[in-house]
């Protein structure tokens, strides 16, 4: 299914970031290939959000590189990272929250245009800004949530107005924390339908705790234990594979 | 523009400080006419601030500085015009206000990068702190540099020019403020709904999510910053020419606490906030200040009340919480 063969679209190497005697990330090498989910995975507290943050830049490894869209972003601020293409949703939600959905959405929308720096026209009467911004929010299932603030929203929706949010960045590949979280059992279900014809649109890092969801997405399941990559490969390797029995799937595989 | 109560109580607050300084000078009482003119011109200094402070959540407590600055412009250009010693370059000052705001507003915007460009690589307690020990630093050049009055300050003795304008007459010199202050206030609502203004206000709720869409905060902040500070620099500029005098006073903290005074009573953020907040300071100054020397106290006690009961000032009492699309 992979192409195994072809250019990695993201490139981590010999990841370190240590909170001070804890190695959060523990020489972490992987990788992310064209039209594949790649799941990453792994107990509460392995070390799945740090690894998230330090490629999108808010937090700064302390060792190894990050390889992105074929040039080291090792050192590149979040921002022009944004820009080269990384969309990220968070695990806690992070969102402009007296904003409504949709100018949450417009704000990506004029980001990706390059021009946040317009003065006088109004936003909200805007159709080129608000057309796409809605056209995202349609595409998540959102379109009649579009007016409510995003501190209004539930947990669920606020989840779905990240993803919307990426997509209007048009990113060459995804790193979704936990998207699944707070969906319900309907949710989920949709949003693995959606994850699964996204891939073709860029491809996507996925942690997720939701096991169902990840065995029916991933190409590639990596399996992170105390910071370090305890195993790599695909949803039957993984299953199969005793350290990853007895480390983390237990009864679950 | 649809009629929210917001719009109505903002359209309500425009007319009265238009019609009160009329009507007064109807009934010869040209004093009423000049305290409204200051609360326009604080109106507009605060509104100016209230782009750092309302829109980007910049807590500047150094915008004294560009207060001073656009008063100083109008003070030294028409100090030359009155001596008749030229300034540097052969430039002979001038008395025209139109050009003095030119002045004061490029003056205002450069000092705005400088002083922005390094300030706005703090945040929270030391962006507060670092504002306001530049706006300290130029106080006491201000007070240290003879040429220009020092400590003493200058006088304006004859009120700077506008074509077709009698400036003197304090009507004529009210409507011309109330003028420049629509106008300005105009342009902070465009501001505010731009596309500018989404990021602005966007950085102040979320820094995080701003730079994730690829957008730097920073440069946002720093031209935010600098129309901040042009904007109270023209404020600056009405305000030596209201009083004919200016002094190191406008540079002063005790300046840039009144202007986040202003905005906190009148509502943070919200479009006639400063009108509000100006309108409140000055009839308290004017109907208290005249009873007791210590009416700043009672006034630190209303602003505890807002602080602690009414988040969004006056505007936020009549008009309930901002709406943001
Ligand atoms: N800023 C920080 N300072 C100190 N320790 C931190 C910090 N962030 C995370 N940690 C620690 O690093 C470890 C990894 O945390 P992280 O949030 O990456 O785990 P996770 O795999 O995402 O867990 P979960 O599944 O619960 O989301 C945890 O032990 C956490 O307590
Ligand atoms: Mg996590």
């Amino acid at each position: 299914m992979v192409d195994l063969a072809a250019e990695p679209v993201l490139e981590i190497t010999g990841l370190v970031k240590t909170f001070g005697a804890l190695r959060a990330t523990d020489g972490v090498t992987l990788d992310l290939r064209p039209g594949e989910i790649h799941a990453l995975i792994g107990p509460n507290g392995a070390g799945k959000s740090t690894l998230i943050h330090q490629i999108c830049g808010t937090l700064r490894q302390d060792g190894g590189t990050i390889r992105f869209a074929g040039q080291d972003i090792s050192r590149t601020g979040v921002a022009e990272r944004a820009r080269l293409g990384l969309g990220r949703t968070f695990q806690v939600s992070s969102l402009a929250p007296e904003f409504s959905a949709l100018r949450n959405v417009m704000l990506a929308v004029q980001a990706k245009a390059g021009s946040s720096f317009r003065f006088f026209k109004p936003v909200m009467r805007d159709r080129s800004l608000l057309d796409t911004a809605m056209a995202m929010l349609e595409r998540v299932g959102l379109a009649g949530r579009a007016d409510i603030a995003a501190a209004e929203l539930s947990h669920g929706e606020r989840r779905q107005l990240e993803i919307a949010i990426a997509l209007a960045l048009g990113s060459k590949a995804f790193l979704l924390d936990e998207p699944m979280a707070g969906m319900g059992p309907e949710g989920s279900k949709r949003l693995t339908g959606f994850l699964d014809g996204l891939r073709h649109q860029a491809p996507i890092l996925l942690v997720e705790h939701d096991m169902d969801a990840v065995f029916a997405l991933a190409d590639r399941i990596s399996v992170l234990v105390y910071g370090r990559v305890i195993a790599t490969g695909t949803v039957d390797e993984i299953r199969r594979d005793p350290a990853v029995r007895t480390a983390y799937l237990g009864d679950h595989a | 523009m649809d009629m929210t109560r917001e719009n109505i109580i903002n359209l309500v607050l425009a007319l009265l400080l238009l019609v009160v300084p009329l009507a007064a000078s109807q009934m010869g009482q040209p004093f009423t006419v000049t305290l409204a003119t200051r609360i326009a011109v604080l109106a507009l200094a605060a509104t100016g601030l209230n782009i750092a402070l309302g829109l980007g959540g910049l807590v500047s407590f150094g915008h004294a500085v560009f207060f001073g600055i656009g008063g100083y412009a109008a003070g030294i250009l028409a100090s030359h015009v009155f001596s008749g010693e030229p300034m540097a370059f052969g430039f002979e000052g001038s008395n025209q206000m139109a050009l003095i705001w030119i002045f004061a507003v490029i003056a205002c915007g450069l000092a705005g990068l400088a002083i922005g460009a390094i300030s706005l690589r703090t945040s929270g307690v030391y962006f507060i702190m670092i504002t306001l020990a530049f706006a300290q630093m130029v106080y006491y050049f201000a007070i240290s540099w003879p040429a220009y009055g020092g400590e003493d300050g200058l006088s304006i003795l004859v009120r700077n020019q506008f074509p077709g304008i009698n400036t003197m007459v304090p009507l004529s010199f009210f409507l011309l403020c109330y003028g420049v202050l629509i106008v300005c206030i105009g342009l902070f609502a465009l501001l505010r709904n731009s596309r500018f203004g989404t990021a602005l206000q966007a950085a102040r709720q979320n820094e995080v999510r701003v730079a994730s869409v690829g957008i730097s905060p920073y440069g946002i902040r720093l031209t935010a910053f600098a129309i901040s500070a042009m904007m109270t620099g023209l404020a600056g500029a009405l305000y030596a020419d209201l009083n004919k005098f200016v002094s190191p006073s406008m540079l002063s903290w005790h300046m840039s606490g009144e202007l986040i005074v202003l905005i906190i009573l009148g509502g943070t953020g919200r479009l006639f906030g400063p009108v509000a907040g100006a309108m409140l300071y000055v009839i308290f100054e004017f109907a208290l200040g005249g009873i007791t020397e210590r009416w700043q106290f009672f006034l630190g006690l209303i602003l505890l009340g807002v602080v602690l009961f009414a988040r969004g000032g006056l505007i936020g009492l009549l008009a309930g919480k901002a709406r943001h699309g």
